[in-house]
């Protein structure tokens, strides 16, 4: 295998005989071009399922580029429905690197847009970028708590992280049901049960020229500054750190608690954020369709992207390109909605089992060219 | 019903006896449909198209426009009321040129559905439930809805008639205007056959879950309840749980008795298919669509399931004399004087909300009776 | 006293019917995910095996008559499910949370697309056994018709915690599941036995399903599931891994999720939320209540990532 290869003989500068630029690219395709290949093959195991049950795999792959990626129209879809899950799978990609594996991240997006729904109301009145800001650090300050508490409960209760954060989730939902039907609830929204509906000066419009909301920016900003966060700060090294070994970090004298408490509360804060934006770029109130499911499909881009925030960025426009051609995979195919559950199914194991071929291809490998030379030379 | 993809395992299916006249139809359907039609009609479903309930009433109407001539549709099942469904029509539209679209769930109208009126001028929208207001909404946008209300009434008659405990029970969904028409048009259906009777709802919080549903079935029948009737989008449950414990059910959206020949009395059911077929008949002469539809049972909006075999002669006189005034149209349930639960006034002596009355689609009352609470 | 009105007994009784109907998918998925835990995976795919296996045991029940047969079908689907988990999360670097969380996708996926033809008809369910006969009232008689599947997972759960300790086969799991290396020491081989073991929990899942299907609520619907197979692998880390906590978690669960539906049903009508929420604040309260920072999750396999 490949780590067998020691990385005590790479020297600093290229392997011997090759050209260190071709190296540093031949390290760099690796990362694109296994989930690329991985991609393919997953989708050749699928077109054998859509053979099997009597339809076009042509004629499929040919429906989900149009609907997906193969117009201005499509790709705009697919970025509106990247948008949420780029903040959704912060929320899982950042405890992750401390180790942590948070799977309720719907609770802090539902408890984020009652929050900022809650904070436009209070703040009814006043300039509108004031409003927007309150309710962002409304929205952040709810889904920080929620998930922070859960980081809390880690690390100072030891209580597993993975059941508290799914059942914080289902509380939260409930509380947003009781508070929307309720205390919140605007007498007009009828037969949809929702918060007063903003004002238009409130709500976030879509980018110049563009039928995508600020959301997607949002969401990509958010994915840089953590990868910053964990690239290339002191906290982010102390959390690869603890996430390596709890006892380790505690001996070097790193704070493990509160950087636990920190990344998690920052995690849910983003999840809360795109609560925020679902009420003040989509819904205009918060409501029911709050908890339409993000915050888990969340957890499956985290875990695609390995918890990379800048990989988030593509898988997450993937994810949203797939579901923006599931409709008119229904529509032109006469297939069943599932069917994109399906495709997605068999893609992501293909992507994920693809993760055992990383270090094992020699052309990928500088280390091993080496050695391969090495050995010729011996014969 | 079912123009979709359906098992290549056909002769396994046979075995069964219903399903199968369904799955001979979809697989003589041709593999791909020519979208050249003159017109192409969307519909966009919260649920999947077919679960014995809300959804699949919607389905089966839609499923009756494909026989006319020029007219192509396309639908859309699982979408929800959130980014989703702007995208969805707005998908229709540019690639499938759609120039009708019925979105059929309440949670679409605003503002998903209005964001698209106003992007798309020249595409005409019509939703259900929703309330169109010519103050505020554009003219290409529009609402249509049924006075299902009538039809639980006539569920209340019968239900009143049959019961022996006189209590019945409801399984809702959220205290919504809608569903409160239904509770209370129930009860006001059963007290016209005996004022005692009172009606236990219990809410289950959300549209669509069958694990409670069956829970609040049972602790409704442990409480002594013998009739059953609900208003969540599929309606499976409730019926085979309640007959499964021996109680009566009504049943609501589809015909369910299949599902419980034995207890089944009768059914408030949509006929989505009249509705669907009145709009596209009116685009294809090139009319302009109706802004704001509603019916009843006269215009044929909504229909009853025909009585089980446990319905009474008593019960099936006042269901058919009942059905008889009101297929003359103006039938006031909510009439006074009546108070709600609470003890506030809601129609006073003489005042009376016939069937049209445009206040009935704010209701934010439970009747006197009926044991529950609005939040 | 009329014999039929029962009152506020109602809601004893509910949470006592409760915890026997709604707890049996709770018991088999996380009496199996209690399994594959214990020898060191974790698959979070079992709410797709569940939906898969409710599906399966509708459809091969409608097809021949036998609900037996549809409970057969859905344990074998269910380990296919399993064994494909654990043959796949074998290969060096493959993460077991993340292809359970694409096999959930896929196991709902499969079960809705070829689901359809069967929401329609009509399947035999499972048989009860009417233990109530004692009694005179009814709501008691139906509270303790008592599926065959509940008994056979309590003696599940007591025949499992008992074989944990005292049986080669459960040593060999716990051995795996604590340290791959003493196990290679030992000379297992811990990618079989963690293949057996997921194999085996996808089978209990499949089972959990086809009560769903079969018995209560007793249909084949695509909103069957409401995450009971998601709940339940949490409930596995509740019960600290151990099957008598398995089966206790799950009782405790099925009776606080009828306390909702029983207190408004008794007049208790505000704030249903909250009470539908119960089984999730009691389970949190339970966990924080019983951890301590000192002492760090007790019985954890060694081996199980989320854990680690």
């Amino acid at each position: 295998m490949a780590e067998t290869v020691s990385n005590a003989d790479v020297p600093m500068f290229g392997v011997r005989g090759y050209p260190a630029a071709l190296e540093r690219v031949a390290r760099r395709a690796e990362a694109f071009v296994i989930p690329v290949a991985a991609l393919i093959v997953g989708m050749a195991i699928f077109s054998l399922f859509i053979l099997a049950v009597g339809k076009s795999p042509l004629q499929l792959y040919e429906v989900m580029w149009r609907g997906g990626f193969g117009s201005w129209f499509s790709i705009q879809n697919s970025l509106s429905r990247a948008a949420p899950l780029l903040l959704a799978a912060l929320c899982v990609a950042l405890p992750a690197r401390l180790g942590l594996v948070v799977i309720g991240g719907e609770g802090a997006i539902v408890l984020g847009g009652v929050a900022a729904a809650a904070a436009a109301m209070a703040f009814n009145g006043a300039p509108s970028f004031i409003v927007i800001l309150v309710m962002g650090v409304a929205g952040m300050a709810a889904g920080g708590i929620w998930i922070g508490a859960v980081g809390a409960l880690r690390h100072y209760r030891a209580v597993n992280e993975t059941i508290s954060s799914l059942l914080m989730a289902y509380i939260a939902i409930a509380l947003m049901n009781q508070l929307v039907e309720g205390p919140l609830r605007d007498p007009a929204s009828l037969n949809k049960p929702s918060t007063q509906p903003l004002a238009e000066a409130y709500r976030i419009g879509n980018i110049p020229g563009m039928e995508v909301h600020w959301g997607i920016v949002v969401g990509i900003v958010a994915c840089v500054l953590s990868w910053v966060l964990i690239e290339k700060t002191r906290w982010g090294f102390a959390a690869r750190i603890a996430g390596g070994n709890v006892k380790a970090a505690q001996v070097q004298g790193l704070a493990v608690g509160p950087l636990i408490v920190g990344f998690t509360a920052l995690a849910g804060g983003f999840a809360g954020v795109a609560g925020m934006l679902e009420v003040a770029a989509v819904q205009g109130s918060a409501n029911a369709s709050l908890a339409a499911g993000y915050g888990y499909t969340g957890i499956l881009v985290a875990f695609l992207a390995r918890h990379n925030p800048l990989a988030i960025i593509p898988v997450a426009f993937l994810l949203g390109g797939i579901e923006a051609s599931g409709g008119l995979i229904q529509r032109r195919m006469d297939l069943p909605d599932a069917t994109v559950l399906v495709l997605q199914g068999m893609l992501f194991i293909v992507i994920l089992f693809s993760e055992t071929f990383y270090g094992r291809f020699k052309a990928f490998n500088p280390d091993l060219w080496k050695r391969s030379d090495h050995l010729k030379r011996i014969a | 019903m079912t123009d979709r993809f359906m098992l290549t395992r056909r002769d396994l299916l046979k075995t069964t006896a219903t399903g199968v006249a369904a799955l001979g139809l979809s697989n003589a359907l041709p593999m791909s449909r020519a979208f050249a039609a003159a017109a192409t009609v969307g519909f966009i479903y919260v649920g999947p198209k077919d679960d014995y309930g809300y959804n699949q009433a919607h389905a089966e109407g839609a499923a009756a426009l494909k026989g006319i001539e020029g007219i192509s549709v396309v639908e859309e099942e699982n979408v929800p009321e959130t980014v989703d469904v702007q995208k969805t029509m707005e998908s229709m539209i540019n690639l499938d040129g759609a120039a009708l679209i019925f979105p059929t769930s309440f949670g679409y109208f605003d503002p998903h559905m209005l964001a698209m009126c106003a992007k798309f001028p020249d595409v005409q929208f019509r939703h259900c439930g929703g309330m169109w207001d010519k103050a505020k909404h554009p003219m290409n946008a529009g609402s249509y809805f049924g006075y299902i209300g009538m039809g639980q009434y006539l569920n209340g008659v019968v239900a009143g008639h049959t019961t022996k405990s006189k209590k019945l029970g409801f399984v809702a969904a959220k205290p919504i205007p809608q569903v409160l028409l239904n509770i209370n048009s129930f009860l006001i259906g059963a007290r016209s056959v005996d004022p005692t009777i009172t009606c236990q709802v219990i809410f289950t919080g959300e549209w669509s879950l069958a694990v409670k549903e069956a829970e609040a079935t049972n602790a409704l029948v442990d409480q002594g309840i013998d009739v059953v009737t609900c208003h969540v989008d599929s309606p499976k449950v409730v019926v085979e749980t309640a007959a499964g414990r021996g109680a009566f059910v009504c049943g609501y959206h589809a015909n369910q008795s299949p599902l419980a020949p034995e207890k089944y009395l009768t059914g408030a059911e949509w006929n989505w298919a009249k509705v669907y077929k009145m709009f596209v008949d009116d685009f294809v002469a090139g009319k302009p669509l109706p802004n704001f539809t509603r019916g009843g049972l006269a215009d044929g909006f909504v229909k009853m399931s025909p009585l089980g075999p446990a319905v009474g002669e008593p019960a099936r006189k006042q269901f058919d004399a009942t059905l008889a005034e009101m297929m003359k149209g103006g039938f006031a349930v909510i009439k006074g004087p009546l108070k709600s639960n609470k003890g506030a006034v809601v129609a006073t002596e003489g005042q009376a909300f016939p069937e049209t009355a445009i206040e009935l689609e704010s209701m934010d009352y439970l009747v006197d009776g009926v044991v529950g609470s609005t939040a | 006293m009329d014999p039929t009105d029962i009152g506020l007994w109602g809601v004893p009784l509910a949470i006592l019917g409760g915890a026997i109907r709604v707890s049996t998918p709770f018991i088999f998925v996380s009496l199996g995910e209690a399994i594959t835990e214990r020898s060191g995976r974790i698959n979070l795919g079992l709410e797709g095996t569940l939906v898969f296996g409710a599906m399966t045991a509708y459809a091969i029940a409608v097809i021949s008559g036998s609900p037996w047969l549809g409970l057969f079908a859905a344990a074998a689907a269910g380990s296919f499910f399993g064994l494909f988990h654990g043959w796949i999360c074998k290969f060096p670097k493959v993460n077991d949370i993340a292809i359970g969380i694409a096999l959930m996708l896929f196991g709902s996926g499969l079960a809705f697309f070829f689901g359809k033809p069967f929401i329609q008809p009509k399947a035999p369910s499972l048989p009860a056994i009417p233990f109530g006969g004692w009694s005179d009232i009814p709501q008691v008689q139906a509270a303790l018709d008592v599926n065959v599947l509940f008994l056979i997972g309590a003696v599940l759960s007591a025949v499992l915690w008992w074989a944990f300790r005292n049986t080669r086969a459960g040593l060999i799991v716990r051995v795996v599941g604590d340290s791959s290396d003493a196990a290679r020491a030992m000379g297992l081989n811990p990618d079989t036995v963690c293949l057996l073991a997921t194999g085996v929990g996808g089978a209990f899942a499949g089972i959990g399903g086809a009560y769903l299907s079969l018995y209560y609520p007793g249909s084949w619907t695509e909103r069957i599931s409401s995450g009971q197979g998601l709940m339940a692998v949490a409930l596995v880390i509740f019960a600290r891994w151990n099957p008598l906590g398995c089966f206790a978690a799950a009782l405790l669960f099925g009776g606080a999720g009828a306390l909702g539906p029983a207190l408004q049903s008794v007049g208790v009508t505000q704030g249903y939320y909250l009470f539908y929420a119960a089984p999730y604040i009691l389970t949190l309260v339970i966990m924080i209540a019983t951890s301590s920072p000192g002492r760090s999750l007790a019985g954890a396999p060694g081996e199980l990532s989320i854990t680690k």
